[in-house]
């Protein structure tokens, strides 16, 4: 056999080159059967719709196991990055109602009391959650503007809505340089690519 | 014979440094080594593969390809063995033990490309290694290899906060570290003689 096969090179090559690729073919064919990682479909093709930012914004540690969470019940909305197109896909794939963005995009602001109109009633006091409103009962109000979150929490409880959500201004001390955008960037959500729709 | 083969381990890890001094496997030496984290999990996925696939191609050309005078066909068919052995690895890591799969994660098939790993498995058919030898020789490639990854990982983590001239910031300081880095391997040209 050995013999034959060194007088027909060409023969040889082929038969070896093609052998060890049978071969090898075979063991990763049975390599993937039996090594087969058991993974929910349905979480895979959540996670291709999402963006892949890894920001966290959504509330989970980054965008597969918030489609692990989504495949089990969680809403559609929490990703600021994907956007009304990540959510018209999930919503097609999972085909449940789309919904409006959970977290909309807010300016950072603080919450400010117009002392004039303010009539000591307290309520706002027990709705802050961060104990950012000074005051007493029949006596004015006040914000501590460095410990304001901007939750918006105290607007709806004030009966004379004296309240006012201020935009903090960019001061010297508050500026930060912007990142610089490629048009790759914007370009690196799914859902973002032109006709792709999974 | 341990002298010989401790003598072959130390000439692969430092006098012929597979980076610095024979300048194979220099993509993921410059492309991983942003971060000591990830070039850690480089150099464990390399030094796994890397010795596998020497001892692979070993038997391959030994028992295939010698017999039938096919030594021409070396190549191509170590880079059948190598994508063979580096798929397989990472079904196996990835069932086995899922933590170890991410950490080394994405690296495990970009070994394919890396030509340090070809480069070891021709080496030992050059140099007519046997069995044992191919894989000290495969294994000591792959510890030179994660030294110093390790080690320039290491300098350009330092180098990130470092004061570099504005015209030699980014890639050109990391080009001259990497030189420099390799003038002094070069100090250990002469520690072993083979």
């Amino acid at each position: 056999m050995i013999e034959f096969l060194t007088e027909n090179a060409l023969l040889a090559a082929l038969i070896a080159l093609g052998g060890l690729a049978l071969v090898f073919g075979g063991i990763l064919g049975f390599a993937s059967v039996k090594f087969k990682v058991e993974g929910n479909p349905i979480v895979d093709q959540i996670n291709d719709l999402l963006p892949q930012t890894q920001c966290g914004q959504c509330g989970f540690p980054g965008c597969k196991p918030y489609a692990e969470a989504i495949a089990d019940g969680e809403e559609i909305n929490r990703c600021p990055p994907g956007g009304e197109a990540t959510i018209q896909h999930l919503a097609d794939l999972l085909d449940v109602e789309v919904k409006p963005l959970d977290a909309e995009e807010k300016v950072p602001s603080v919450a400010f009391i117009r002392e004039a109109e303010c009539i000591g009633c307290t309520k706002c006091i027990q709705a802050c959650p961060v104990d950012a409103i000074l005051g007493a009962a029949k006596q004015m109000h006040t914000v501590i503007g460095s410990e304001c979150t901007g939750c918006d929490l105290c607007t709806d409880p004030c009966p004379v809505d004296c309240i006012d959500m201020v935009p903090i201004e960019t001061t010297m001390q508050t500026w930060h340089w912007d990142l610089p955008k490629t048009p790759a960037q914007s370009q690196l959500i799914a859902t973002d690519r032109k006709g792709e729709v999974a | 014979m341990i002298q010989d083969l401790s003598f072959l381990f130390i000439s692969a890890v430092l006098v012929n440094n597979f980076v610095l001094v024979q300048f194979l496997g220099l993509c993921p030496f410059m492309g991983v080594s942003g971060k000591l984290e990830t070039a850690i999990g480089m150099s464990a996925a390399t030094t796994f593969v890397l010795t596998l696939a020497s001892v692979c191609s070993y038997l391959t050309n030994t028992f295939i390809l010698a017999p039938l005078g096919l030594e021409y066909l070396q190549t191509i068919s170590f880079i059948l063995v190598i994508a063979v052995v580096v798929q397989f690895t990472e079904m196996v890591v990835h069932k086995t033990s899922p933590l170890l799969h991410k950490v080394l994660g994405v690296f495990l098939p970009l070994i394919t490309t890396n030509c340090a790993v070809l480069g070891v498995a021709l080496l030992n058919i050059n140099k007519e290694h046997n069995f044992v030898e191919s894989l000290i020789f495969g294994f000591g490639a792959a510890a030179g290899f994660s030294l110093v990854l390790v080690l320039f990982a290491a300098m350009r983590e330092r180098l990130a906060v470092a004061d570099v001239p504005k015209s030699f910031q980014g890639a050109a300081i990391s080009m001259v570290t990497a030189g420099l880095m390799s003038l002094a391997f070069m100090g250990f040209s002469g520690l072993v003689q083979l």
